[in-house]
């Protein structure tokens, strides 16, 4: 098989324990997003808009929806004979086996799958965001610098980069410092995680990592700052466009929120950079003689009947009479009642909202409400019968 | 169904969607907001379970190439059974009938493992039972099952339609052809089972004879001799046979109810996928009682109408009792009223396009 320029390793096996009860059930990026999507969509869809035919998915928390999903690669047509995409949960071998310690050693444990290609490049992709990315721009820019690693960054508002890893570089945007969220930043370049290595020098790095006990196998704390301290090269390549994480409740919440602007700085529906998604079989949305529908993005198999207004709907979401969405997340299949009033929520898949059920606190300084995935919620105004 | 060959013969198609088919057969004629008419018998045959499928078209098939492709969205991408497009051998010739086509391709019948075939057309909007037509098939031991529905619905102008007389014994006693149905009478769907030797016997024996018509010269003219049952399909199914009744039959999918029984949890109706991205409602949209499919942006107002896939309705843009199929652009201020716009028209900002007694058809591509 010949070498292969570069592939793609994409960490999808952090649970993401801030989405709470979203998570209970699948990984981050398995969470539905964009009223069609799962978030691992956006980083597949990058790769193969970027002319990436390889790509690895580390899996580990819950990884059953996502394997599946992930599937043979299809969808984003990378269901190739050699490459393509391979599901690649940690595994038992001769000297026993172990689960993903951290994002190095997930990526360590693999060096046999990425040997097999043989590329020049490895670029490690995590699967918590959510933006549109030519990561061939990336290489060009990582060719160019003739460097040995290459970070793309986004600059952050000055008050937000405390919460951030933050690349200080050069004025050629050479890094000289990482600084994993620090209290007095001395730059606003927060790293998106996403790195591009040259493989042999990434390959040494994960070896000496995984034989430095202290060290808790991370790309951000332990091999970036590794490089960096032997004095490797290593660029920061500025990303300009829209790039929102969307870790915690609140900011899957605000990331729909932007969709739904008269003009996006987010488009889902750019023909040229399609959203690549598995795509579930539905006929196409009714909105009903009573329905009112307003800034909104609604999917196909839904059925409405009652008032959306300023949210996002899934596949196959049912709306009764004289019910109300406001500025709400609603994911696939869930049904709801007649007279239900949902505001400022997210209301995750397979849930049911009965008849007359509240959801949600209107005020704008309370935090989102989160239904978690199969849940039932009943009218609390309702008398409950009982049942001898 | 392993045993079972399905054939979807596209080779009698009418001449009845007029400009719908002006460059595309009418299997390809777009329907229900992101459907084509041959979904419905791929999807068909899909739900009873058979793996191989063999599609007739006979002209105009570039669409229904690049709409089935390998199969995929049908799970027809299969190393045993799967998706096979058979056109005509001799494209110049004179087509002389469904007979001749399908000895065209006699080693493939021949070849088949299937013991019995299917044939259906790809202009039916139904969810017909092909198991359930299968057991009445087995049940009657039947040589040849017809499948027919009773008419219901206003007088035709074009005389479209075959008829079957059907006795009590349910055998099958007189086939018309070209008939100009009254309501009751009972049409037939051109759905037959065959077993597939007889099939290939009758292709062999009818184009020796220079006979090359499967209803009439193989069906009809051997009524006397096999045993043709008649199997009355009860279930919903709208005729269409012109530009109006293909108008109303869509806006029939305007109810809640229809919606469900068509497309019910069990029963997926499947199509090419687009990858759009969901539709977008600004906040000055005003849609109602609407069937709309994903990467539509609508701005306007959309009232008792059919968007396609990615249809685009500006501010100030009203729509009412029409079918916008894919890629439409409605722009400002303009006004579509019992309109058919095929794919990518373009009715600029500020024109008005109503049907008046029948619906207006405006033809692929054109900007208005």
């Amino acid at each position: 098989m010949g070498a292969k320029k570069w592939i793609a390793m994409l960490l999808a096996g952090g649970q993401g324990s801030r989405l709470g009860e979203l998570t209970i059930g699948l990984a981050k990026p398995a969470v539905p997003f964009g009223g069609k999507y799962r978030i691992i969509d956006f980083p597949l869809s990058n790769c193969t808009h970027s002319g990436i035919d390889t790509v690895g998915v580390l899996t580990q928390y819950q990884p059953l929806i996502l394997n599946d999903y992930v599937g043979n690669g299809k969808a984003w047509d990378l269901d190739l004979d050699v490459g393509g995409v391979s599901v690649l949960p940690p595994y038992q071998g001769k000297e026993g086996g172990e689960w993903y310690k951290g994002t190095a050693n997930a990526v360590y444990q693999n060096i046999h799958y990425i040997d097999n290609y043989d590329p020049e490049h490895v670029l490690i992709l995590s699967g918590d965001h959510i933006y549109k990315m030519d990561y061939s721009k990336m290489l060009d820019y990582h060719v160019e610098k003739n460097a040995e690693a290459t970070i793309a960054v986004i600059q952050v508002p000055w008050q937000e980069a405390s919460r951030f890893g933050i690349m200080n570089t050069n004025e050629e945007d050479k890094i000289t410092q990482f600084d994993e969220k620090p209290k007095f930043p001395k730059s606003n370049l927060a790293s998106m995680g996403v790195y591009l290595f040259n493989w042999k020098k990434l390959r040494q790095y994960l070896i000496n990592d995984e034989k430095d006990a202290d060290s808790s196998n991370d790309f951000g704390s332990n091999i970036i700052p590794k490089m960096l301290e032997d004095r490797k090269k290593l660029y920061a390549y500025r990303f300009n466009d829209y790039w929102k994480d969307v870790g915690t409740v609140e900011s899957l919440w605000q990331a729909h929120m932007d969709l739904l602007e008269e003009k996006p700085k987010f488009q889902l529906d750019n023909q040229d950079w399609k959203i690549f998604a598995r795509n579930a079989n539905h006929p196409p949305q009714y909105i009903s003689a009573n329905a009112e529908v307003s800034q909104s993005l609604i999917n196909e198999g839904c059925m409405i009947h009652g008032n959306i207004e300023h949210s996002v709907l899934s596949y196959n979401v049912h709306v009764g009479y004289g019910s109300t969405i406001k500025d709400s997340v609603i994911m696939p299949n869930v049904t709801i009642g007649e007279n239900v009033h949902i505001e400022r929520s997210i209301i995750a898949s397979n849930c049911v909202i009965e008849d007359g059920a509240v959801v949600g606190n209107s005020a704008v300084t309370s935090d989102i409400t989160l239904i978690g995935e199969n849940q039932t919620i009943l009218n609390p105004n309702k008398k409950k019968i009982t049942l001898n | 169904m392993e045993n079972v060959l399905g054939i979807i013969n596209l080779i009698n198609e009418k001449q009845h969607l007029k400009e719908l088919t002006a460059h595309r057969n009418v299997a390809s004629v777009p329907f229900g907001g992101r459907y084509r008419l041959i979904d419905f018998t791929m999807s068909n045959f899909i739900n009873a379970d058979v793996s191989k499928v063999a599609v007739f078209p006979k002209e105009k098939y570039l669409s229904v190439m690049d709409h089935l492709g390998s199969g995929k969205e049908w799970n027809l991408d299969r190393r045993s059974g799967g998706l096979f497009i058979l056109p005509p051998i001799h494209p110049d010739e004179t087509v002389t009938g469904d007979m001749k086509q399908f000895h065209d391709h006699l080693s493939f019948f021949e070849r088949a493992a299937a013991d019995t075939v299917i044939i259906s057309p790809g202009c039916h909007v139904c969810k017909l039972d092909f198991n359930e037509v299968l057991a009445y098939h087995k049940k009657h031991k039947a040589d040849i099952t017809v499948v027919y529905k009773d008419y219901v619905g206003e007088l035709i102008e074009k005389p479209i339609y075959h008829t079957c007389s059907v006795d009590s014994d349910e055998d099958i006693t007189d086939i018309s052809f070209y008939t100009i149905p009254r309501p009751g009478d009972h049409v037939c769907l051109e759905t037959f089972v065959i077993s597939k030797s007889l099939l290939v016997n009758l292709i062999k024996s009818c184009v020796a004879s220079g006979e090359y018509d499967f209803l009439k010269d193989a069906v009809k003219a051997n009524l006397h001799r096999f045993t043709v049952k008649g199997y009355n399909f009860t279930g919903d199914m709208p005729f269409i046979h012109s530009i109006e009744s293909f108008h109303s039959s869509n806006m029939n999918f305007l109810n809640p109810s229809v919606i469900r029984s068509f497309f019910g949890d069990t029963w997926d109706v499947y199509t090419k996928i687009k990858h759009e991205a969901p539709t977008k409602y600004s906040g000055s949209s005003k849609v109602t009682n609407s069937l709309i499919a994903n990467g539509c942006v609508i701005e306007g107002t959309v009232e008792n109408s059919i968007l396609f896939r990615g249809v685009k309705v500006k501010k100030g843009a009203i729509i009412r009792n029409s079918i916008i199929m894919q890629k439409g652009e409605i722009e400002e201020g303009a006004i579509v009223d019992n309109t058919i716009t095929d794919k990518e028209v373009k009715i600029t900002s500020e024109k008005t396009v109503i049907g008046l007694k029948q619906p207006t058809v405006i033809k692929k591509a054109d900007i208005i």
